[in-house]
C-alpha cells in the first residue's frame, strides 16, 4: 500500500519495499542492506539473493556525485508537460547509485559529472512523491 | 570452424513507416523471400520461432497465427522475445534445438508492427524496457538511457557530438543503397547537429526511426543444409549476457557490459577475435550505440572507437567496415525483425551476394543486437 504514490507517472501500486516512500515523506532517500550478509541494494529489496536472508534494514544514502545525466527535451506519454527535465544517476558512498532526476534549478550548462549531490524529497500534485538530486 | 549448424535462407521485408497489411501478412514478405533458392516446402521445417516485443500487439499470442497464415502448423511453434535483440535470440534457441537433435529445419520470423501506436505511444512502450517500478516513473525512455552513456562517454574519453553525428553520416551513405530502408536520404555531419534536440546530446537524426518490418532466417542441421543449398552459412558462434534492468545496478556506464560479455563468448565459441572479423552489423539504435559497439566488441580500445571513425576504418575499404548496409539508423528499427535483418545482411556479404556493398573475400561476419538499453546481449559469428 502505499507505492501507487511514487513518481510523475507510476506503474506498480504495491511492493514489499513501500516503505520507501514512508521515508520520502520524512524527507529521506533510502537504500537497504541485508543484515546478514551486508549486501546493499539500490533499488531497495526485501529479499536477499546474496544470502536468502529476509532480515533487511533501511540506511539514508547520504551525499554523493553525479555519475552520468540526459537533459530529455521530448518526454514519452504522460511526461509531456514536464519537459525539459534531466535524468541523472549518482552514486553514493555506501556504493549504491540511484536513478532520479536532477534539481531544474540547476542550469544545464552548470551541469558537471563529478557534481556533488544531496537527495531532497519532492510534494508532486495529488498527494503523489518523489525525490531529486539537489547542488550540495 | 564446426560446420553443424547452418543458415541456409534469409529474408526481409523492406521496413517502412506504415506498411499496410497485417503482421501476419508483414511476416510472409520476410519469410518469402528467405525461402526462395532452398529446395524446402513449409511444411518441411519442422518448427518455427516467432520474436517480437509484444507490448505493440493488438494479437495475444502472435506466435500461432503468424505460423499458421505461413504453412508451418502443425509443426510446433512458439514465441521468443528479448525486446530488440528478439529475432538474434530466437537464432540461438534454434541453434541449440538443432544442435540438440530435436528439429533438423527451423524457421526464426521476426517482425514487428509499430504504426498502429503514436511515436509518443511508441516511446512509452520502449519506456516501459525500463524497470517500471523504479526507473519509468520519472519518464525514462529508450533514447534517455542511451544518452546517459552517451554523456558519460563524452566525460570520460572527450567523445564529442560531432563524432557521433559521423556515425550517422557514414550509414546514411550506405542507407541510400538499401532499396529495403525506410530512410534513404543522405545526411551530412551538420545535418545531424542542426536537428532538433530529443535528449541532450542525442538529437533526431542520432535515432533510428520506428518501422514496421518482418525478418526471417532458416536454420537447418548440415545433413539438410547440404541437401537444400550449395552455400550454407555456418553458425560459429552464439553469444549472449545480461545487464541489470535498472540504471542503478550499471557497473559501467561507458559502454555496454553485457555486449561485452556476449562478444566474449561469441568469440570464444568461435575460435576468433576482433581481429578476425572480416564485415559487422552492430545495433546502432542511436549514433553512440555504435560507437559503443567498436569498444565492447573489441575493435577498438575503449575510447578509441572514434578514431575508427576518424580514420573511416568502419566504412567500405576500412579494416572492419560496420552497418555498410545503412544500419538501423538508415533502415528503421522494426524491433522483433532488427536482428534477423542484421543476419540478412552478413549471410549476403559471405555468400558474395551484397552487390554494392560487398566487403571482398569476406569470409567470418558478425552480427551485435541489443535489447533494451544494454540488458539483453547478443552477439552471432557467422563463417563460410
Ligand atoms: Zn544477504
Amino acid at each position: 500500500m502505499g507505492f501507487e504514490r511514487f513518481g510523475v507517472v507510476s506503474f506498480a501500486s504495491e511492493t514489499l519495499a513501500s516503505d520507501f516512500v514512508t521515508y520520502l515523506d520524512e524527507g529521506k532517500l533510502m537504500a537497504t542492506k541485508c543484515t546478514k550478509c551486508g549486501a546493499v541494494s539500490f533499488p531497495p529489496r526485501m529479499q536477499c539473493t546474496s544470502c536468502f536472508s529476509t532480515d533487511i534494514e533501511w540506511f539514508d544514502v547520504g551525499e554523493g556525485k553525479l555519475a552520468t545525466y540526459t537533459v530529455v527535451k521530448y518526454g514519452p506519454l504522460g511526461f509531456e508537460n514536464d519537459t525539459p527535465y534531466t535524468l541523472a544517476l549518482a552514486e553514493f558512498p555506501s556504493g549504491v547509485k540511484v536513478f532520479g532526476r536532477l534539481d531544474k534549478a540547476i542550469a544545464e550548462e552548470d551541469i558537471k559529472i563529478g557534481m556533488a549531490l544531496k537527495s531532497s524529497t519532492v510534494k508532486l500534485a495529488d498527494d503523489r512523491v518523489s525525490y531529486e538530486f539537489k547542488k550540495v | 570452424m564446426e560446420k553443424d549448424v547452418a543458415i541456409v535462407g534469409v529474408g526481409q521485408s523492406t521496413f517502412v513507416r506504415s506498411c499496410g497489411m497485417t503482421t501476419r501478412e508483414l511476416c510472409y514478405e520476410g519469410f518469402a523471400e528467405a525461402m526462395q533458392g532452398i529446395n524446402l516446402k513449409p511444411s518441411e521445417i519442422e518448427a518455427s520461432i516467432i520474436c517480437s516485443a509484444p507490448e505493440y500487439d493488438k494479437q495475444r499470442s502472435p506466435a500461432g497465427v503468424v505460423a499458421e497464415y505461413l504453412g508451418l502448423i502443425p509443426q510446433p511453434t512458439f514465441y521468443v522475445e528479448s525486446v530488440c535483440s528478439s529475432s538474434s535470440t530466437g537464432l540461438r534457441v534454434a541453434y541449440s534445438m538443432v544442435k540438440a537433435g530435436l528439429y533438423k529445419s527451423i524457421a526464426v520470423v521476426g517482425f514487428q508492427k509499430m504504426s498502429e501506436l503514436s511515436s509518443r505511444e511508441a516511446m512509452e512502450r520502449m519506456g516501459r524496457g525500463a524497470d517500471v517500478v523504479w526507473e519509468s516513473p520519472f519518464g525514462l525512455t529508450m533514447p534517455a538511457g542511451y544518452a546517459t552513456y552517451a554523456t558519460a562517454h563524452m566525460n570520460a574519453f572527450g567523445t564529442e557530438e560531432k563524432h557521433m553525428a559521423m556515425v550517422r553520416a557514414k550509414n546514411s551513405s550506405y542507407g541510400m543503397l538499401n532499396e529495403k530502408a525506410v530512410y534513404r536520404k543522405k545526411l551530412s555531419v551538420e545535418d545531424v547537429l542542426n536537428s532538433e534536440m530529443i535528449t541532450y546530446p542525442l538529437k533526431k537524426f542520432d535515432c533510428c526511426a520506428n518501422a514496421d518490418g518482418s525478418s526471417c532466417i532458416i536454420v537447418a542441421s548440415k545433413e539438410v543444409a547440404d541437401k537444400i543449398t550449395p552455400k550454407p552459412v555456418w553458425i560459429m558462434g552464439v553469444g549472449a549476457a545480461n545487464d541489470t534492468t535498472s540504471m542503478s545496478g550499471r557497473e559501467v556506464l561507458t559502454g555496454l557490459k553485457a555486449a561485452k560479455d556476449a562478444a566474449n563468448a561469441a568469440y570464444k565459441m568461435a575460435g576468433v577475435g576482433p581481429e578476425d572479423i572480416d564485415v559487422a552489423e552492430v545495433h546502432d539504435c542511436f549514433t553512440i550505440s555504435e560507437i559503443l559497439a567498436y569498444e565492447d566488441l573489441g575493435f577498438a580500445k575503449p575510447g578509441e572507437g572514434i578514431k575508427l571513425l576518424e580514420d573511416k576504418e568502419t566504412y567500405l575499404g576500412g579494416k572492419i567496415p560496420v552497418n555498410v548496409d545503412g544500419g538501423l539508423l538508415s533502415k528503421g528499427h522494426p524491433i522483433g525483425a532488427t536482428g534477423g535483418s542484421q543476419v540478412r545482411t552478413i549471410f549476403r556479404q559471405l555468400r558474395g551476394e551484397a552487390g554494392d556493398i560487398q566487403v571482398d573475400g569476406a569470409k567470418v561476419g558478425l552480427v551485435h543486437n541489443i535489447g533494451g538499453t544494454g540488458i539483453y546481449g547478443n552477439v552471432t559469428i557467422l563463417g563460410v
